[in-house]
């Protein structure tokens, strides 16, 4: 992984039909810039890591484990943690098990909306080597080449309790700092594009979904 | 009308080239019809012998006799009977008459077909749009000729540190020790 230079100029758009280009912005994002004074800086850590909203978005089999955590006998709202159902009001991902290409198009538009900082857990071994679908002509293997994953939660399915330990460790992980995937996506952004280009073959969205 | 299958069967027989005629089941019998009688035959047991469901529609690949086999499962909703049709068509020349116009969801099934195996429905809605697969570049990937292991090598990348272990010896060594001492 090659860390580029944000004087690279605007996106280049392609697999948008010139009409089509108009209406996207070609803008690149910009990484998040901690707060100066490191007290400050710490705090907003800490709220983050008490008021996370995840995005209510199935995408494999996994999903399934998802649902029992927002019940009474686990109830992850004790922990901050709650689903919403739209990109824009989310910050935290979770990747349901196993990604096809065609699931794998979505994640990367659904991902690129949500607000930063903003992290990804992905629950299962599929994300992390393609698990029992290693050998399939659908299942991404490497999760971690085409979306930064801040946390591998791994297991064949894991269950609700160590999902809420994932949370735990997620939350662990942001109020020391180390929860950075969404700067690293856009530091490697082009490294990241190439590498999701390289599968889904007909790329026809935006480079980088505002 | 009569609402047993075999009285079916030998009803339709004077029209039909009917083979290979099997009672899997109580409820489920398997038949055989050449290609070209095929749609007309499906016709014929929704309109005239009340088997108004297509429960599901897909395809064996046989790549060792150079064939697909086709199977419209067909159920009776008052007998509780169903009636598995199976067709053969050449594995090369993989056209086959639609059913679209007996059943609208038929032309879903088509479209899976015609992606994962590469059969050819003439005629049937929105066949060549995408179904699960974008952008596919390759050889249909439900034929049994498509290489899927190496595939997957060469598009993703296996993650290295990955072993495979043999479950019953896995089993026998971390599981239960005791009675490996014994073998």
């Amino acid at each position: 992984m090659t860390t580029k230079d944000q004087s690279l100029g605007p996106l280049a758009n392609d697999g948008l039909s010139p009409e089509e280009r108009d209406l996207f912005s070609d803008a690149r994002p910009v990484p998040y810039q901690p707060y100066p004074i490191e007290v400050v800086e710490k705090f907003v850590n800490w709220v983050r890591a008490n008021s996370l909203f995840m995005l209510a978005f199935g995408t494999g089999c996994g999903a399934v484990e998802l649902n029992p955590l927002m019940t009474a006998r686990y109830d992850a709202y004790r922990f901050g943690f709650q689903p919403r159902p739209t990109p824009r009001q989310a910050s935290v991902f979770m990747i349901g098990g196993y990604a096809s290409v065609k699931t794998l198009k979505r994640i990367i538009r659904s991902y690129e909306q949500m607000q930063g900082p903003k992290f990804v857990v992905a629950l299962g071994i599929c994300p992390v080597n393609g698990g029992m679908y290693w050998d399939s002509y659908n299942t991404v293997n490497q999760f971690d080449l085409y979306i930064p994953v801040d946390l591998y939660i791994t297991g064949c399915m894991p269950r609700p309790e160590v999902l809420l330990a994932g949370v735990l460790e997620l939350k662990k992980k942001i109020k020391e700092g180390r929860a950075d995937g969404h700067n690293r996506y856009i530091e490697n952004l082009d490294w990241y594009k190439a590498n999701q280009k390289r599968i889904i073959k007909n790329w026809d969205m935006p480079d980088y979904s505002w | 009308m009569s609402n047993d299958p075999k009285s079916i069967i030998e009803e339709l027989s004077d029209h039909y080239q009917i083979s290979e005629i099997k009672e899997q089941k109580a409820d489920l019998l398997l038949l055989k019809i050449p290609k070209e009688d095929a749609v007309q035959f499906i016709r014929e047991l929704r309109d005239g012998q009340n088997y108004t469901h297509l429960a599901f529609m897909t395809v064996i690949d046989y790549i060792e006799s150079g064939i697909f086999t086709l199977t419209y499962m067909l159920h009776n909703y008052a007998a509780h009977h169903n009636i598995a049709v199976h067709v053969d068509i050449d594995r090369e020349q993989t056209e086959m008459e639609s059913i679209h116009e007996l059943w609208v969801h038929a032309a879903t099934y088509q479209r899976e077909l015609r992606e994962m195996y590469g059969i050819r429905f003439p005629g049937s809605p929105r066949l060549d749009d995408d179904f699960c697969l974008e952008g596919w570049d390759e050889i249909p990937p439900m034929r049994r000729e498509f290489d899927t292991v190496s595939y997957s090598r060469e598009r993703f990348f296996d993650r290295e540190g990955r072993i495979t272990t043999d479950p019953r010896e896995h089993m026998k060594q971390i599981m239960y020790p005791i009675h490996t001492d014994n073998d």
